[in-house]
This record gives C-alpha cells, structure tokens and sequence, in this order.
C-alpha cells in the first residue's frame, strides 16, 4: 500500500469513525424524543408530559373493554408488567384492536388519570403463524403480560 | 487486444516493483487487475448478469407465489400479512445495497477504481427503487393493521432518511459534470450515509415503535412458522440476485457513458 493511499483510507476511516460518534452522541442525547411511545408503567411513575399530548403504549387488559350502547366511546385499560392506565376513546377501532392486544394511543391525560385517546392504533408483533400453530401454542405455555415488541431495550 | 496488453504492462511493473518472490501476491494482482480493465469488465459483465438474471427472477417468482398463494393465513393478521412476501426482500435490499455503495465508495476514495466508482453510481437508483417498494408495501401494510398510513417513529423515519440519501447520491451525480469528481462525490455521501443503516436496522430495539421487532434475524424461537419463512427466504435471495443483475446492468451503462470517447468503445459499436 503506498503512503498516498494509506492517507486516504485513514481520512476515510477517521470521517466514519468520528461521524459515527457524533451520531451516536446525539442520538443517546436526545433518545427521549425517538420514543414512540410511554409504557404504562412509566406514565404512573410520573415520568411522562402532563399537560401536553403524547403517546401510550400497553396491551389491552382482558375484560376492561367497555362500549357504550349509544355512542362510538370505548373505555379499556392499558397495562404493562407493573402498572395500568384507563383509557378512553371515541371512534372507529383498527381491525387489530383486541383484549391482549399491543396499542398504541395518542391523547392526553386528564385531571383524574384517565387517558383520552383520539387516535388508537395496534401495533402487532414479529410473531407470524398460522391459525391452528397459534392455538397449539395457547395450550402449551401460558402468555406472558407483555409480549417482546412493547418492550424497548433501554 | 487491448486488455490483455494492459493486463500484461501492469504484471511488468509489478515484478520490476517487487521481484519475483511476491508472485502468488502477483498473480491475484493481475486478477484484480485484469478485472478493473474496463474492456474486460464489460466483456464479462453480460454473462454473469445473466447467469444471475434468470435464477433470480425464478426464485423471486416462486417465493413470491409461495407467500402469496401457499403460505397459511396468519392468525391475527388473515391475509394481510402477505404483503410481506415483497415487503421484506426490499427493505433487505434497501439496506444491503445502501451498505454495498458504501463499501464500493471507501474502495473508490483510497484506491480510486474505477470500477468501484461505477458500482456506486449505478447501484444508486437500484436501491433507491427497492426503498420507495420497502416504504409504499409497509405503508399500504400499516393502514389495515395498525390503522394509520404513516407515523413518524424511529424505523420509518430512519427509512425515508435513508430513501433521502439514495435520491442524494443520485442528485449529486447528476449535478456535477465531471464524471471523476461526481462519482467522488457520490462515494463520500455513501460512507456517510451509512451511518443510518444500522440505525434502521436496531431503530425498533433501541426506542419504542410502532414497527414491530425483527422476525427473521431473532435468535431462540422461530417468530415465523416454517411454511411461511420458507417463501420468504427464497423470495429474499430472488430479490437479492436480481439487485446484482439490475446494478451489474446499469454498470455497464455507466460505463459505456463514462467511457464513451476511448477507443475500446468505439470499437465496442463499430463491431456490432
């Protein structure tokens, strides 16, 4: 390798390298904002925004979905392993929506806790399998309370 | 002919460089060599696009089939989950060929082949296509599904980021004339730009996404029944050929372009 071409590849390297560490600085500095989503747990920790909108992620508690007779409002509660936050919504649900269900929920908090969603969305999971697959798997182990893809790596 | 004469220079100036001892060295330099002579590159370059043209139409073919026809409905997501029998090949793609320009663009900076320069140029609209097919598939995915045609979370930014830099690379050959340093240009937003890849790629582990976690690549349990996978990964190595083909295609156009006043070509088209 001749000196020329020694000296460009350490330039090339030293730009990646050093590129490479700024974006990660940056990206670690501003990882809150990345987030797509606050898990239950930590809205009830108090770690997310009170008087601004934003986003909640959980699966949808069995037997908490309640709809009124009259009207489009539905009411559930989102939950992760530690915690849970009712929520309530008016309008059409995705075809995903269901009790045990990833969602995804954008709104704000009220004066009592409650959520008030106006737009939900599901977020399905990296599992794919077919009908009968999935109902041999129910029988062999219990669901865990939070399946893999509500759970970011922090 | 032309190539085996400048093949036969460069070997002479090599062994008057270094002697003779380094001639197993020698001998994969005239390869490497041989292959960077451009007269020879395009003479080669037509069998081996074929040679990887028809298994991967065949395999891109059956595997999309296989995912569109044959693989079992998924049991939450019904049919709907098929769309991903093309939207995984191409979002593989998308940051397979983004990867390979960057690697093909450090070549081009430090050793200043031309060849390396070429494949950066034309592998640009290949990827860029695969990309938009990654980001319209998932999109028209996302609105039965989740409910909405676009979020703005970690994955889909970091995608469009990434369809942004393809359309950058193209822009910046197109905008500067001189082909030496467009295609410098080109090679030095490559190995920026690819920063973002693994950016893409850890975005749903790092932060909470409404884009799902990885399927195919998660070590421990399958997350995909066999008689799904099974279409996928065909379709993927289908897609995957048929990358090389198109990008080894459109070298030979740029090429031909670059070189259009040297003699080799002239002769290319005086002969047929």
């Amino acid at each position: 390798m001749t000196r020329t071409r020694r000296r460009r590849l350490m330039l090339v390297g030293g730009l990646f390298v050093g590129l490479a560490a700024a974006t990660a600085l940056a990206l670690t500095a501003f990882s809150e904002n990345i987030l797509y989503f606050y898990q239950p747990s930590e809205i009830v920790g108090g770690q997310a925004p009170t008087h601004t909108r934003f986003r909640i992620g959980g699966l949808v508690e069995t037997g908490s979905v309640e709809r009124n007779n009259d009207d489009l409002l539905v009411r559930f509660t989102l939950a992760d392993c530690e915690a849970s936050v009712p929520v309530q919504f008016r309008g059409t649900l995705p075809d995903l929506f269901r009790e045990g269900q990833g969602i995804v929920a954008y709104g704000q908090l009220n004066e009592s806790g409650q959520f008030v969603a106006d737009e939900v969305l599901a977020k399905h999971d990296e599992n794919y399998m077919s009908p009968d697959v999935a109902e041999a798997m129910k029988d062999a182990s219990g669901t865990s309370c939070m399946p893999s893809n509500m759970q970011a790596q922090r | 002919m032309v190539e085996t004469h400048y093949a036969s220079t460069q070997f002479t100036i090599y062994l008057q460089r270094n002697g003779v001892g380094v001639l197993a060295k020698s001998a994969f330099m005239l390869w490497l060599h041989r292959f960077g002579s451009l007269p020879y590159f395009y003479r080669v370059s037509r069998p081996i696009a074929l040679a990887l043209a028809v298994p991967g139409v065949l395999l891109a073919a059956y595997g999309v089939y296989g995912g569109l026809v044959n693989a079992p409905v998924d049991y939450q997501q019904g049919d709907a989950f098929r769309i991903l029998y093309i939207h995984v090949p191409s979002a593989w793609l998308s940051l397979f060929g983004y990867t390979s320009m960057a690697i093909a663009g450090a070549v081009a900076l430090v050793w200043r082949l031309k060849l390396a320069e070429i494949f950066v140029v034309a592998a640009a609209p290949v990827g860029a296509s695969f990309t938009f097919l990654a980001l319209v598939t998932g999109s028209i995915w996302g609105k039965p599904m989740w409910g909405t045609w676009w979020v703005w979370d970690a994955r889909l930014t970091s995608e469009l980021i990434l369809l942004f830099l393809y359309l950058g690379v193209i822009a910046l050959h197109n905008a500067i004339e001189s082909p030496r340093s467009a295609a410098r240009a080109c090679a030095l937003l490559s190995v920026v730009g690819v920063i973002n890849v693994p950016i893409i790629h850890f975005s749903v582990e790092w932060w909470n996404t409404l884009h799902q976690g990885p399927t195919v690549t998660r070590f421990g349990r399958p997350a995909m029944e066999m008689a799904m996978l099974w279409p996928l990964l065909c379709a993927a190595l289908g897609f995957t050929l048929m990358f090389g083909w198109l990008t080894l295609w459109n070298m030979r156009v740029q090429l031909l372009r670059r070189e259009r006043r040297s003699r080799w070509v002239k002769k290319v088209f005086s002969d047929a």
